[in-house]
Order: C-alpha cells, then sequence, then structure tokens
C-alpha cells in the first residue's frame, strides 16, 4: 500500500487543480522572495508537498513503527517517553586536574554522561616536550601523556557509575587501555562499565587530518579493538563512525549522511574480513552525527540514517541480530555555525539545532556553547549550554511522543531524498573498491572542499544570509568575556613527565615498547593487551606512538584545494 | 605583469583545514599564484618554501592558539632570512588580547571569524609590495 493511492485516479491531481485555482492568482499579485529556494546544503526545495510526493514510499516498509525494522521513526519504541537522550557535554582543557574539575561540576549540574576533549599533542600522539607540541599543550583540550593522568583525570568519579565518551582517534587504543587500567584500579568490572571511543580513523583522512600511521595499520588498531572488546569489554562502544567532522570540514548533509555510513560499513567489511561474527561486534558500533542549522534536512538526515544502516547490516552483511541493526547516534550541534560576531545569537542557534536532533531521535547530545567561536567555553557558558538541553527535554513538549514529525509529507519525501542521494554515493564508492581506496584517491576529500567552497560563495553573494555576519551587522559590539588558556598547563604537564620518567622503572618500560613493536610486526597478533602491558608501567602516549610509528611509519597527504 | 605569489601554511598541530583551502581557492580565483604547504608545517618549513617560491605574502592559519608562540619564531626566521618584506598575515581564532603583540612584531593583517573573503583579497592587493 502506498500514501497516494486513489489520488491519481483524477484526470488531475488535487495539487494541479490547487495550483491552477488558488496559487497562480496569488504568485500574480504578490511574486515569491525568491526564485529558489534551497537548502543551507542547496539542495532545491519545493513550495508544497503533498501525498503525491510520496509515490514509492510503502509507510509499512519504509517508514514502519517505532523500534521496528527499517527504525526509520526511532529503535526505542517508546522515544523519549521511557529515557531521555543522555545530556552529554563535550569538555577539557589544561592540566587533567582542572578538568577533573570542570567534569565535577557538570555531573553536579544535571550532567548524565561525561566527554572527554584531549588537546591536540595527545590526540597526535605526541608527549608534551616533543618540539610539535610547542604551544599546544592544554589548549583545545586536556593533556594526557600517561596513565598518571588519567588516574589524575577521574579521580573522584567511579567510573562503574558513569558513561564516559571519548574523543580519540589515532592513539585511541592506548587512551582507552589507560581508562580500563583506572576502571580496574577503582575496582570497577570492564564486562560492566560502558561507554565511547570514538576510534574513527576514516574521517580522520577525509576530514579532520588527526591521523598519525597510514591507512591500513590504522584500520588494523580498529578491528584489534573490535575483536579485544566483543570478548572483554562487551558494553563499551567500540567506535563512533563521526559525521561530525566531515560536515564542520564544509560537506553538505548528505555527503555526511553517505560518507559516515559508508565509513560504517567499511569498518564491518574489515571486521568480517578479519574473522569476526557481525553480530558479536556491529552492535558495539555507534555513530555521531552533526546538527546543523536547516531544522528539516537534519531530521530527515538522522531518520534516513537509520534506515540505511539496518537495511545494510540485514542484507548486505547478513547480520540476524536486532542489536545489529539498530543504528544509535550521538549529536553535536555545529561549531561551524557558531559567529563570533553577536555571540549571543548561537544560543538561538545551538537551541534549534538541538531540537532538530531530538525530533530526529538522537540518543546523546552535546550542545555548544555560546562562546566557541572565540575560544573553549567559559563554564558559565557551558552551563547555559546544558541548561538549553533541558528546556528542550522538560519544557517543550517534544519529548512526550515518538517521532512527531513521521508521516509529514515533506520529512518522509526528505528522508527518502537523502536515502537515495547516499546509496548512489554508496555505488560510487563501492566502484572504487571500498572507501580506504575512495580516501586514497582523494575523492571524498575533493567532494568536501568543492561544497565548502560553493558554501562560502553563496554567503559572500549573500545568497545565504548568516545574521549578525553578512546581513543584521552590528558595528559597535561589546566584548564578552572568554576562557583564555595560559601557558601554565604546560609547564605543569612537562614537570609532571619529567618526574614520572624519573620515578618509573625504565627498563620495564622500554621492555613493554619492544613487546608493542614485535606486535605491530606480526599481524594475527591483537595490539590490544601489550598497549594494555605498556600503560601499566606507565608508559607515555608519545612513547607507545612512536613504537608503532617505528613499524608502520606516519602517513603524509597530498594537499587538495 | 607578474602575478602575486602566496604561501598558504597551517603550522602546529591542528588539522582543521577548511578555512586555509576555502581562502586558498579564493586568492587563486582572485589571480594570485597560491601554494599550499599542507598541513602540520614548522616556522623553519614554512620560511623555506616562502623563500623557494618567491613568496610575496604567507597567509598562516591558526585556530589552535599557538599563535603566539608559532608567529613570533617565523617573524625571526624571515628576518634571519632577509624576507622581512614579505607580507604576513593570519586567518584564524586570535583573541582580542593577542593581536596587539603580533601587528607589534610584524603581522599585518588579522582576519577573525566571518571575515568576508574579498576583504582578504583587497587587503593582500591594497598591502602587498611586489618583490621584483
Amino acid at each position: 500500500m502506498t500514501y497516494n493511492q486513489g489520488v491519481k485516479t483524477a484526470a488531475e491531481t488535487d495539487k494541479r487543480r490547487w495550483e491552477r485555482e488558488t496559487l497562480e492568482p496569488t504568485l500574480r499579485k504578490s511574486p515569491e522572495r525568491a526564485e529558489t529556494f534551497t537548502t543551507i546544503s542547496g539542495r532545491p526545495i519545493d513550495r508544497l508537498y503533498t501525498a503525491e510526493d510520496l509515490e514509492g514510499i510503502d509507510p509499512g516498509r519504509d517508514i514502519g513503527q517505532p523500534g521496528e525494522f527499517p527504525y526509520t521513526r526511532g529503535i526505542h519504541p517508546t522515544g523519549y517517553r521511557g529515557k531521555l537522550w543522555t545530556m552529554r557535554q563535550f569538555a577539557g582543557f589544561g592540566t587533567p586536574e582542572e578538568t577533573n574539575e570542570r567534569y565535577k561540576t557538570l555531573l553536579k549540574a544535571g550532567g548524565t554522561g561525561l566527554s572527554v576533549a584531549f588537546d591536540l599533542p595527545t590526540l597526535m600522539g605526541r608527549d608534551p616536550d616533543h618540539p610539535l607540541s610547542l604551544g599546544e599543550v592544554g589548549k583545545c583540550g586536556v593533556n594526557v601523556t600517561s596513565l598518571a593522568d588519567m588516574e589524575t583525570l577521574f579521580d573522584g568519579i567511579q567510573l562503574g557509575d558513569i558513561t564516559t565518551s571519548m574523543t580519540i582517534n589515532s592513539p585511541a587504543a592506548m587512551i582507552f587501555a589507560m581508562y580500563l587500567v583506572v576502571a580496574e584500579k577503582q575496582g570497577a568490572d570492564w564486562k560492566k562499565i560502558s561507554g565511547t571511543i570514538q576510534n574513527d580513523i576514516l574521517k580522520e583522512f577525509i576530514a579532520q587530518k588527526e591521523y598519525i600511521f597510514p591507512p591500513r595499520p590504522s584500520m588494523r588498531i580498529i578491528t584489534d579493538i573490535f575483536a579485544f572488546c566483543a570478548a572483554d569489554v562487551p558494553k563499551w562502544n567500540t567506535i563512533s563512525v563521526s559525521g561530525y567532522h566531515i560536515r564542520e570540514a564544509g560537506s553538505t548533509s548528505l555527503q555526511e549522511l553517505a560518507f559516515t555510513l559508508r565509513d560504517g560499513i567499511e569498518y564491518v567489511q574489515w571486521g568480517v574480513d578479519a574473522g569476526l561474527d557481525v553480530d558479536r561486534f556491529v552492535p558495539q558500533i555507534s555513530f555521531f552525527f552533526n546538527a546543523h542549522s536547516d531544522f528539516f534536512e537534519e531530521i530527515a538526515k538522522y531518520r534516513a540514517a537509520r534506515k540505511i544502516w539496518a537495511e545494510a547490516m540485514r542484507d548486505r552483511f547478513h547480520a540476524r541480530s536486532e542489536r545489529s541493526w539498530k543504528l544509535r547516534f550521538h549529536t553535536q550541534t555545529a561549531g561551524v555555525s557558531l559567529t563570533a560576531q553577536q555571540p549571543y545569537n548561537n544560543v538561538v542557534r545551538t537551541a534549534l539545532q538541538a531540537l532538530s536532533g531530538v525530533l530526529g531521535g538522537t540518543n546523546s547530545l552535546h550542545t555548544n556553547s555560546l562562546d566557541e567561536a572565540l575560544a573553549l567555553p567559559t563554564a558559565e557558558a557551558a552551563t547555559l549550554a546544558l541548561r538549553t538541553q533541558q528546556i528542550i527535554a522538560h519544557e517543550s513538549g517534544v519529548a512526550n511522543v515518538v517521532d512527531p514529525l513521521g508521516g509529514s509529507y515533506f520529512v518522509e519525501k526528505l528522508t527518502k531524498d537523502m536515502e537515495d542521494g547516499a546509496l548512489a554515493y554508496f555505488d560510487q564508492i563501492d566502484r572504487m573498491g571500498g572507501m580506504v581506496e575512495a580516501i586514497e584517491r582523494g575523492f571524498p576529500q575533493k567532494e568536501i572542499a568543492e561544497s565548502a567552497y560553493r558554501f562560502q560563495q553563496a554567503v559572500e553573494r549573500r545568497e545565504k544570509i548568516i545574521v549578525g555576519v553578512n546581513d543584521f551587522v552590528r558595528e559597535d559590539e561589546p566584548p564578552i568575556e572568554i576562557l583564555y588558556i595560559d601557558e601554565s598547563a604546560s609547564e605543569k604537564q612537562l614537570a609532571r613527565l619529567e618526574q614520572l620518567r624519573k620515578t618509573r622503572s625504565q627498563a620495564a618500560v622500554e621492555r613493554s615498547l619492544d613487546a608493542l613493536r614485535a606486535a605491530a610486526k606480526s599481524p594475527k597478533t591483537n595490539l590490544m593487551p601489550p598497549i594494555l602491558d605498556a600503560v601499566r608501567v606507565y608508559a607515555t602516549v608519545g612513547e607507545m606512538c612512536d613504537a608503532l610509528r617505528d613499524v608502520w611509519g606516519e602517513y603524509e597527504e597530498v594537499p587538495i584545494i | 605583469m607578474r602575478k602575486l605569489r602566496v604561501v598558504i601554511a597551517k603550522p602546529g598541530l591542528d588539522g582543521h583545514d577548511r578555512g586555509a583551502k576555502v581562502i586558498a581557492r579564493a586568492l587563486r580565483d582572485a589571480g594570485m599564484e597560491v601554494i599550499y604547504t599542507g598541513l602540520r608545517q614548522t616556522p623553519e618549513q614554512i620560511v623555506s618554501a616562502a623563500l623557494q617560491e618567491d613568496a610575496d605574502v604567507i597567509g598562516l592559519s591558526i585556530l589552535s592558539g599557538a599563535h603566539n608562540h608559532i608567529v613570533p619564531r617565523l617573524m625571526e626566521l624571515l628576518k634571519e632570512k632577509g624576507l622581512d618584506d614579505v607580507m604576513v598575515v593570519i586567518g584564524g581564532i586570535i583573541p582580542d588580547m593577542d593581536i596587539p603583540k603580533l601587528k607589534d612584531i610584524g603581522v599585518k593583517g588579522i582576519f577573525l571569524p566571518g571575515t568576508p573573503m574579498q576583504e582578504i583579497i583587497d587587503f593582500i592587493n591594497g598591502h602587498v609590495r611586489a618583490r621584483v
């Protein structure tokens, strides 16, 4: 059964009749504001959507019911009536002590999960005393050099009682190992703890560019983590396949959807090729999307994502477990949409973006702070961002009903268009041999750079309006208070590292690093046990990454503009 | 007439290259010769690229907060190599309180988030002295 049955039997559809009788006289008197209307991604949008637009959509098969395949309407039968989304605010700066204090503030304010932002040296696997770390320690996130820092970061926070998301990619295995050892020392059971490591290297090559090793050994670390967690840390989300950074780098909404889900498929394929059982490791894969400013396009993106994933897991990989079919995702509002001009406007942008994430059925949410186009957020700005989510959850009423936009002609049509567009990208990437090959050719990178440039041109021509930037500009803006991170974090972390190198057993560290090198040379050996051993004797992130650099080398991209 | 030669560089560990790539393309479309160095360039590498490419302008994209370390080192090296007539401009996230210091050591223009590309093109055309 399709929606439009009965409509097309008339010689003239009702929409045509409406256009002739009602619309045309109106347009003659008062033309529309523009000749064409497009989303922020440049997708043309029609004036009106009716039942006719749903031709080819089977409500039972394509939309379904919440909690049932293909999950277009959500993975939970009760939506947010059972449990609200997790309000998970990304935070980290300076030293582990400073960040530990911020976490305690966020938990006291009603945050329900932690999310760790690491600084660039940590993300790039460099210790604070490496020349490339100059000026970067503690600036964009917290610096974690060794297990000692991880112990401080979670001091007084029971890892058995909370879930933690960690935005870490190239050195994900090392940071995850540190977390596991801290949990163990607190007496928490690895089988029960839960959280997420981002661990999504493909989007690093595509967009975020925090890669260390070449693509193939990087993929091996990830399949080793899949295997390790399936056996030993079964509740952990082993990867957060991320569209967020792809979007921030300038992609369209459709490109974000397509490249992210195709990345997800690539990871599953590598897991299968490594001999893992789909239904054992796929349920531990989660996703991470951007919530940008075009409200309905974003909602359609989330709904399409669930359907595409469910069908790909069932039909492409023959997964039999419902847990493999269900796409769970985190959402963060669009950092790139925040403006340095009139920063209070960002509160409104963030609220609307967050609402799209909620109406799209996100499982957890981070809302950006109003000052993030200028600096890392102040505690006050971060609290207001959390309050934004609480107001949506508790005051707006949108969480009282499951998938309130399901059945909207516009939203269902847009969901279908997003799905069709993503599947067309899948075909293109499959023909190249897969996502690793597509990245090696620079395909997604070029697509994104092209979209970023087109958007910037549209802004310059004022085809797209950004309030306070290219319209409604104010000349005499009062400055706002921002968080200024000085050099003290760098000094403290350098001193701490020096102290660590004096007190730990250097011989034990050397032995553990030799074992790690040996494991890296032997593709059949899982890397997690030797990494855990190295972490326990306080080897640093930089030392462990260097051991792997010795074996695998470093990746260098060919820049594309 | 010789085209203006611009080296666009991304120093430091940060990989957010959207801005660097967009401005590189805009300057190229405006008729300049653009050399994009790619990611994670040290001040030494940037100065050597400027020398090799006979650059009139160096454009740095910095968002991570490392500018107070990177830029003074770069300006020093330019002086050492006799390249102090190369115009240096920065785009990215730079706190207001750091701007006077950077201008004092010779940075010509600092462009914060939301700056139109045309403004940067006009600034470069208006301030550069083409090297002969």
